[in-house]
């Protein structure tokens, strides 16, 4: 069970960038932190004492056990995902920049055009 | 096994706040690698090489679009202000986090332990899957024929965060003050 | 960008063919081995990125290389999408398993997945080249 709330921990240190930081940079940061975080979690409940990866092959003893494949597929898709996701806020970002002269969201609320 | 998890993860939370806390974003986006490189061990360990190789590739691009960004901008970071109105924040933080990590445990006390959860469907897809698919890797297989609708729908949206960084990035039809 | 030293550009010169045909055989062997249209697709993409990187680019080969890039993901996701709506054709549901499954375990086997897979890897090498190609021109001092 520690493996399990240590990784709610890494979600909450990615929060805690979130909530706290005021650089787009750092909260971008912070994003991916908590990003890895769930994959992390997922790919640990998937898991199975002994088991092998869920791969066939001709050759395999009987009674092999496999770890879940389901929760694997989910995060393979998600990683990709969350590169582009990352790559637009980053391009956000230097818009933002290109605009502002900072990082500072403090100093974007002011919206004048 | 378990004991290289967990220094694993510990390495992952110490890399996190070394990557938040850092004064100049350059080192803060280098202390994400650790974060990433530590997580492809993970997988691997936890026999799951595909998301390994797809892991490692997506980190290293992650870092290179991360540096350009900060290269072509700034490598400061802003100033932090403190005052009354941020120990206020801080206490009801802090009240958030046991909250949260109270509650996650309640949750995994009910949960089956690490490395013996029931998978009911990993089960089915394992003993069946070569069957009604036909192909040997299982991850192929749910991704591509029992959940092919997810995939679709990560394509998708894929698609549109490309969409999206076009239209924001492009130079063709702005309005030039 | 003029690009890097000389002696980045030979090894990435000689490195990138085999990070290509890396990621070709991957996707190829996507329903025997780990990896798949996802892994290929970023694989490659890798690989282009790094061309880019040694050798930097002008506004010429960013402009033909995002059109091509952009043209290859819409391709990419509409034969992901046809290979879906042929299930409907062919008197079933979306994302039917209608080609022969061949005998298991071996290369031409599996029906649609290994079609999916290269239509997967076409799309998302293509997005994420065409992501970095488009961050690449990212010039300051033209403000908007």
């Amino acid at each position: 069970m520690i493996v399990f709330i240590l990784a709610v921990l890494l979600f909450l240190v990615g929060l805690y960038g979130i909530l706290v930081k005021r650089n787009i940079i750092k909260l971008a940061i912070g994003l991916i932190i908590m990003e890895y975080a769930v994959n992390l979690f997922f790919v640990l409940a998937g898991y199975r004492e002994g088991g092998t990866a869920p791969i066939l092959d001709g050759d395999l003893a009987p009674g092999t056990v496999f770890v879940d494949p389901l929760p694997q597929a989910l995060v393979l898709t998600a990683i990709v995902i969350g590169l582009g996701t990352t790559a637009l806020l980053v391009s956000f970002a230097v818009k933002i920049y290109e605009k502002y002269d900072t990082f500072d969201i403090r100093k974007i609320r002011k919206l004048h055009g | 096994m378990v004991t290289a998890l967990i220094l694993l993860i510990v390495l992952m939370i110490l890399g996190a706040i070394a990557a938040l806390e850092s004064k100049d974003l350059l080192s803060g986006i280098i202390s994400l690698g650790i974060i990433g490189f530590a997580l492809t061990v993970i997988f691997l360990i936890l026999q799951a090489p595909d998301l390994a190789i797809v892991q490692i590739i997506v980190e290293t691009m992650t870092l290179v679009i991360l540096i350009a960004a900060v290269m072509k901008t700034t490598k400061a970071d802003t100033v932090e202000t403190f005052g009354k109105h941020s120990i206020f924040l801080g206490l009801v933080g802090l009240v958030f986090v046991f909250v949260f990590i109270w509650t996650a445990v309640k949750a995994f006390q009910q949960m089956p332990g690490f490395g013996s959860m029931p998978l009911r469907m990993a089960s089915e897809y394992v003993n069946n899957g070569l069957a009604l698919t036909g192909a040997g890797n299982l991850v192929a297989a749910v991704i591509l024929d029992f959940r092919a609708y997810d995939t679709l729908g990560e394509a998708t949206v894929l698609f549109t965060s490309v969409v999206g960084i076009t239209a924001v990035l492009r130079k063709l039809g702005r309005n030039r003050v | 960008m003029k690009g890097m030293s000389v002696i980045v550009k030979q090894i990435s010169r000689l490195m990138y063919p085999s990070i290509l045909v890396l990621g070709v055989y991957i996707i190829l062997h996507g329903h025997l081995t780990p990896g798949g249209g996802f892994a290929g697709g970023v694989l490659i993409a890798g690989a282009f990125t790094l061309l880019v990187l040694a050798y930097g680019a002008d506004e010429v080969t960013t402009a033909r290389g995002k059109w091509r890039a952009t043209l290859g993901e819409s391709i990419g996701i509409f034969l992901f999408w046809f290979i879906a709506v042929l299930g409907i054709v062919q008197g079933g549901y979306f994302f039917l398993n209608m080609v022969n499954h061949g005998e298991p375990l071996q290369l031409f086997s599996a029906g649609i997945i290994p079609l999916c897979n290269i239509a997967i890897g076409i799309e998302v090498s293509a997005a994420l080249f065409a992501i970095f190609i488009t961050m690449s021109v990212l010039k300051l001092g033209d403000k908007v």
